[in-house]
This record gives C-alpha cells, sequence and structure tokens, in this order.
C-alpha cells in the first residue's frame, strides 16, 4: 500500500501540460499560411487515408497535430457543430470564432478536470474571407486558450523553429505555388538546422481557395496538380531570391 | 444544443461520440424534435390547405441526366407562387426534383443536402448513389403520418453515377417506395401524366444534351397546356422552367438566358403547330 502524498496544484497543472506538450511535439509539425486567394495547409504526412486537414463547413478548414484518435473525435463534433448550428440558422452564421470557441471551451474542460487525461492535441480553425482581410486563422493549443493568428503559423514537434524561418520569408501576396514552395522548405528544415527532402508523395496539403465558385471552399491538392504546383515554386525560385534570406540557403 | 453548449461551453457528449456519419442518426440521438419525422400532428379534420408544387420531370441521355420543373405552386385553385424553385443540387453529382406540400419538401430537400455533404465530410468519401436514393427513401417514409393528412412529398432523384459513367433516374411514391427508370425518363406531380405521354413519344436512347434539355421543356408545356396546376414558360414575366444537368462535370443549373431560349425556340414553333411535334403513326 502507498500512501498517498501532496502535489501542489502549480505542479499537477505543470504537469499535465508537460504531458500534453510532450505527445503533441512527437508528432510531426504541419504549417497553415495565407496567400493572395485564401489560405493553405502543408503537412508531412505519409498516410493517404488519415488526414491531419479537412473540411468543416463552407468557409472553414481544421488542422491538427497530435494525437489522431482525439483530434479525429474533435474534429467530427466540429463538423456536427457547424451542420446543427447552419441547418438551425442559415450557412452564414457558422463562423471560425463560434467553432474556435466552442472547441476552446472543450479543451480547457479536459484540461482542467482531473478526471480526464488532457487531450495531447494542437489544433488551427481557419476561415477564407471574401477578401484577404477577412481571413480569419485561430490556434488552439492543449489548454484551451485561443491565439488569434496573421499570416503563417507552425504547429507540432518543431514548430518554433518552423514558424521563426516562415516569419521571415511570408508574405501575404504570395501565389499558391509560392506558399506552398516555402512551406515544404520551412518543413524540410531539421532541429539541427540542416535540411532534408520530402518526396510529394508524402507532403498533404489543402487549401481555402476564395475564387472557388462553388460555396464549399475546401479543396485537396493531390497527385498531378500538386507536382505541377512544386514545379512551377521552383521555376520562380529566382524572383524569391531578392529576400536576401533565401540566398543564404 | 445552443442551450446545452451554454451552460459549460463545451461540446455536449453527442458531439464527441464516435458513431454515425449521418446527420440524421446524431440528430435522432441528440435533438430529436428537430427532425421532421417526429412532429406531433394534432388531430385534424380533411385535409391542410398549403402551397403545393406540381410537375417534375427527368430524362437521361448518354453521357448525363437532365432533371426539370415548372415554377407553379397552388393551394386549391389559386396560384400560390408563379416563381417557385423545385430543382436542387443534392451533391455535387445528383439532384433532387419535388413536387407535393411545398414547406415539407424544401424541408426535406434541405435536410438531404445537409445528409450528404454531412457523410462526406466525416467519412471523407461519397455515398455511392444507390446509397444517396436509399437515403431519401428513407426520408420520405418519415414523413408517411403528413401525407395521411394531405401533406404529401414526392421528389424525382436524377445523378450520375461516376462508377457505371451514366446518368441514372430514381421515383418515389408517398411510401417510400423506390424504382428506378431504366426507360430513361421518369415524371411526378400532377401534371406528370401528361409529361409522361410527351416524353414517350418524343424520347430515344441516342439524345444529345441539348435535345435533352429541349425535351424537358417540351414535356412541361405540354403538362402545363393540360393540368392547370402545371405553369407554362411566363414570357411576360420572364418566368422559365428550371432545368439542370448533371454530367461527368458535375451539376450545372441552366442560366436563365439559357432556359428562355429554349422556352422561346418552343414557343415559336408552337405559334404553328399548338400540339407540339408529332410522333410518326407507324
Amino acid at each position: 500500500m502507498s500512501t498517498p502524498f501532496y502535489v501542489s496544484p502549480q505542479q499537477q497543472m505543470a504537469d499535465r501540460a508537460e504531458y500534453a506538450r510532450k505527445g503533441i511535439a512527437r508528432g510531426r509539425s504541419l504549417v497553415v499560411l495565407q496567400y493572395a486567394d485564401g489560405i493553405v495547409f502543408v503537412g508531412e504526412n505519409p498516410s493517404r487515408a488519415l488526414h491531419k486537414f479537412s473540411e468543416i463547413y463552407d468557409r472553414i478548414g481544421f488542422a491538427a497535430a497530435g494525437k489522431y484518435n482525439e483530434y479525429e473525435n474533435l474534429r467530427i463534433g466540429g463538423v456536427r457543430y457547424a451542420d446543427l448550428r447552419g441547418y438551425t440558422y442559415d450557412r452564414d452564421d457558422v463562423t471560425a470564432r463560434g467553432l474556435a470557441n466552442v472547441y476552446a471551451q472543450t479543451l480547457g474542460t479536459i484540461f482542467s478536470s482531473a478526471a480526464e487525461k488532457p487531450y495531447e492535441v494542437e489544433l488551427v480553425v481557419a476561415e477564407v474571407g471574401v477578401t484577404r482581410e477577412g481571413d480569419q486563422i485561430y490556434r488552439l493549443p492543449h489548454d484551451g486558450s485561443i491565439v488569434d493568428e496573421h499570416g503563417s503559423l507552425a504547429v507540432g514537434g518543431n514548430a518554433e523553429q518552423i514558424s521563426t524561418y516562415l516569419d521571415q520569408h511570408h508574405s501575404d501576396s504570395m501565389t499558391l505555388a509560392e506558399a506552398l514552395k516555402l512551406a515544404v522548405r520551412a518543413l524540410s528544415r531539421d532541429t539541427n538546422g540542416s535540411e532534408r527532402e520530402i518526396p510529394a508523395e508524402r507532403l498533404e496539403v489543402a487549401v481555402l481557395d476564395r475564387t472557388r465558385p462553388q460555396k464549399r471552399k475546401f479543396k485537396r491538392i493531390v497527385g498531378r496538380q500538386l507536382s505541377r504546383l512544386l514545379d512551377e515554386g521552383g521555376s520562380t525560385d529566382a524572383p524569391s531570391d531578392t529576400e536576401p534570406e533565401a540566398d543564404a540557403e | 444544443m445552443e442551450a446545452n453548449t451554454r451552460h459549460t461551453g463545451r461540446l455536449p457528449a453527442a458531439f464527441l461520440t464516435p458513431g454515425s456519419s449521418s446527420f440524421m442518426d446524431f440528430l435522432t440521438e441528440h435533438q430529436p424534435e428537430i427532425l421532421p419525422g417526429n412532429r406531433q400532428l394534432p388531430p385534424l379534420q380533411g385535409a391542410v390547405e398549403a402551397p403545393h408544387g406540381t410537375t417534375i420531370v427527368a430524362v437521361t441521355f448518354p453521357g448525363g441526366v437532365v432533371l426539370a420543373g415548372d415554377r407553379r405552386a397552388t393551394m386549391g385553385n389559386m396560384i400560390a407562387q408563379r416563381d417557385i424553385e423545385k430543382v436542387f443540387p443534392a451533391d455535387e453529382y445528383s439532384a433532387v426534383g419535388v413536387a407535393g406540400t411545398a414547406g415539407l419538401a424544401v424541408e426535406m430537400v434541405k435536410l438531404f443536402q445537409l445528409e450528404l455533404e454531412h457523410f462526406e465530410k466525416v467519412e471523407g468519401a461519397t455515398l455511392s448513389l444507390e446509397g444517396k436514393a436509399n437515403r431519401l427513401s428513407t426520408m420520405i417514409r418519415g414523413n408517411l403520418g403528413m401525407a395521411m393528412q394531405g401533406l404529401a412529398v414526392v421528389p424525382v432523384f436524377a445523378g450520375y453515377d461516376v462508377d457505371r459513367e451514366k446518368g441514372r433516374i430514381f421515383s418515389y411514391d408517398v411510401t417510400g417506395g423506390r424504382s428506378e427508370e431504366h426507360v430513361g425518363y421518369a415524371a411526378t406531380g400532377s401534371g406528370s401524366v401528361f409529361a409522361r405521354g410527351a416524353m414517350k413519344k418524343l424520347y430515344h436512347d441516342g439524345l444529345t444534351e441539348d435535345e435533352a434539355t429541349t425535351l424537358v421543356v417540351q414535356a412541361l408545356y405540354d403538362a402545363a397546356d393540360d393540368d392547370s396546376a402545371t405553369g407554362g414558360p411566363d414570357v411576360g414575366r420572364r418566368i422559365y422552367p428550371i432545368v439542370t444537368v448533371i454530367t461527368d462535370d458535375g451539376f450545372r443549373r441552366l442560366t436563365d438566358d439559357e432556359s428562355a431560349a429554349i422556352a422561346r425556340s418552343i414557343l415559336e414553333r408552337r405559334m404553328e403547330q399548338p400540339d407540339g411535334p408529332r410522333a410518326a403513326l407507324l
């Protein structure tokens, strides 16, 4: 029989946060970037079936790093929330802000309830606006906080280093091919600064494209279209050399 | 749901319970009272008066299917609405046209569209065309109580089957009975008898897309000619039938100008031959 001993609440929360962070860091990173016509999601994902990015609603996309079964559960919850809300009111009444709030409450409640194991996930909820100014990106860490993001962000294992790199090179007026190329370059940087090649088959790419005529703006980019965009990005490498940092690589 | 999320703010357990990919199953679990089939009706004497939509026609052609509907809604002997829309996209590769009680029909279509979209988002794959047709069957059956009080909804479901690479039509009866139309055309609603007669004489299995769209407008014209509840092309108000085409490129609704052009060319010919094109006697 072991005797229960006292653990301070501070220590308890710190342990839980540590546990969640470690779980998230085990997963591969993913990045979300704004580009001229919308928002692009890029991640390294060897699986064709288990997606990191998905459609929630007309203009809303979802990205997650961490434990698959946990974020998949939250994703389906989000689809149900959005569809029910759109059915009860109107399609225009489903917003990323509302969804991000519900996710934050859910993650926060689970994180602070001693009876539940904290979720090892970090979510991104993005909504593409009619114009670039209307784009919204929210990052939701494991503890239920919400971070309002602009331009570019990275979540997952190597997030800090990748997002520093993105911040230096990203601009909102990039084309899709440029943004995609930048994302791949950022993802292929290892912790020790060296680079490795990520082949196109191991990339998962999706966009929220505001120029799509359909009301559902989410689209996966796969196969030929993906390799064409990556090649196109390669040929426009020259103009991106105008940035001093790009030369340094 | 709003009430449920409000007091703690977090998603209720039903939202995070793994299980069905069906939105209707989720509603049955979480909020059954907003499902159309679960409404309690007070006992009534006689039929309820509500606007009724009328004729829908569908025709297949090599490479796709055309679904079209007139624009009239009636209530008894009154015209309730002149420009009602009764043909809707169900998803990228299918469409549904509804005859019957307009309010319930629109609600059924809305839920049906959502059911298909929800499945697609949750599963990451679309339902088979048969699967979609069966889902619609279940929804019509759920409306049986209403139908027995005179508030029936009878749709036609048409889609492009990407696996078999052809257009297919499913028609329904009021109890949800589903039958695939292998002859290549179908009609529902009060003018359907006349529309079907017209299509029977004009249809052949080598139609082009343009011929198929003309054929459905001809059939609707004949329906309007003999059925007072079906509306013909309204040149004065520029209200023309809704014509939709589904091919391997997906769903497309003809623009008002395209639909007007078809209707006008038919009207012109009918100035000389009011009964429309004649079939050979033997």
